[in-house]
């Protein structure tokens, strides 16, 4: 189990500076963390299409920004991921929380949980999922792709790893 | 006043602001009119022009941001309008164009004709929100607007686009847009 002050800990060390995101139960404590820390901004927003336009605003006055939001939310931002972020190649961080994993969830759940990873592929965003032992290492790897390849890089985050 | 108008009235004035323009004729006529480094032409994700000028203006805290809307975008994302009044950046303006209807995609009517989008920004928080309807007027408030600290709003009312969308397209590519942006910004 990851813990959320570490995990925030080491993104805000990787050189993420800029927070937004609509929150889901999985990463309360994530937000909750972002927002009380000085050194960087967390930004609650009230879509995740919002957030990814915020974050993209961000990026081009010089942030190196992250959205948090639900699987559910990929569904209300996929156009500004496909008509802004991978046309204008405007990159942020998506941390995406994976509800309804192996069909085990609320039925809301359960359609997104069957295909969130497969939909980002087909329209070529490159995603992780987190685990204990690969937080510290993705996090690099997504800042590193951010600068290098300017494109949108999500992480996936399942029930049960970050307290 | 025409959009055309309206929006070379506005770019006339403008020094280093920047611009944040919606998509459609919005983005069109502000290219045409006054092509700047200083503007970020949004060719799709209608409805973001004033999430991105806030991300712009919550991380550029020196110059002014202002937002080239429409009555449809803002429509679309009046959520952005709460956001901006909660989190009260003293540089963004907001300017929207409101004819009243979709001109980019041939002028479907929206609800803007009955519901007075000034007045969702004042009960949202702006700290100002005015409805302009001639040119006299919009000089004499975008002069006062980009002295003063907002967040503000105007709504400016302005004609239906009339017969063929003859106006050309943004033809700097989306990757160029946004590099010219930043350099503005650097
Ligand atoms: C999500 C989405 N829905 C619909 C469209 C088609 N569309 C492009 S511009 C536009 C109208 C924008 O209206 P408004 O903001 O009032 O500006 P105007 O065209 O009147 O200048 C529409 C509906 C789109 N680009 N994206």
């Amino acid at each position: 189990m990851i813990r959320s002050k570490d995990f925030a800990d080491e993104l805000v060390s990787s050189g993420f500076n800029f927070f937004t995101g609509v929150p889901c139960s999985i990463i309360g404590n994530l937000i909750s963390e972002l927002t009380d820390r000085s050194d960087v901004t967390y930004i609650p927003a009230v879509r995740e299409d919002v957030a990814v336009g915020i974050a993209s605003g961000a990026y081009m006055a010089g942030k190196i920004p992250v959205a948090l939001m639900q699987n559910s939310g990929i569904g209300q931002c996929l156009n500004a991921l496909t008509s802004l972020n991978l046309i204008y190649e405007l990159p942020c961080l998506l941390i995406i929380t994976w509800r309804g994993f192996n069909g085990k969830d609320a039925p809301e759940h359960i359609v997104m949980g069957e295909t969130c990873d497969t939909l980002l592929d087909t329209i070529g965003i490159v995603h992780h999922t987190l685990s204990g032992d690969n937080a510290k290492e993705l996090i690099t790897e997504s800042f590193n792709h951010i600068i290098e390849r300017k494109t949108p890089i999500a992480l996936f985050l399942k029930k049960g790893v970050i307290d | 006043m025409n959009c055309r108008e309206a929006v070379k009235t506005v770019t006339a004035i403008l020094q280093d602001q920047l611009v944040v323009c919606a998509n459609g004729i919005i983005s069109r006529e502000t290219f045409t009119a006054r092509d700047r480094v200083e503007n970020f032409y949004m060719i799709g994700s209608m409805g973001l022009a004033s999430s991105i000028g806030l991300g712009v203006a919550l991380s550029e805290n020196v110059r002014k941001v202002i937002v080239f809307d429409g009555d449809g975008n803002v429509l679309m994302n009046l959520g952005s309008l709460a956001m901006v009044g909660a989190l009260q950046p003293k540089n963004f303006l907001h300017i929207v164009f409101d004819n009243e209807a979709y001109a980019s995609t041939g002028n479907q009517p929206t609800c803007s004709n009955m519901i007075a989008l000034e007045n969702i920004a004042k009960s949202s928080g702006y700290l100002y929100a005015k409805r302009v309807t001639d040119k006299k007027g919009l000089i004499k408030e975008m002069s006062q607007l980009l002295e003063s600290d907002g967040p503000s709003l105007l709504l400016v009312k302005i004609s239906r686009y009339v017969g063929e969308i003859d106006i050309g397209r943004v033809t700097h590519t989306p990757n160029q847009i946004k590099e010219r942006f930043m350099s503005a910004i650097k």
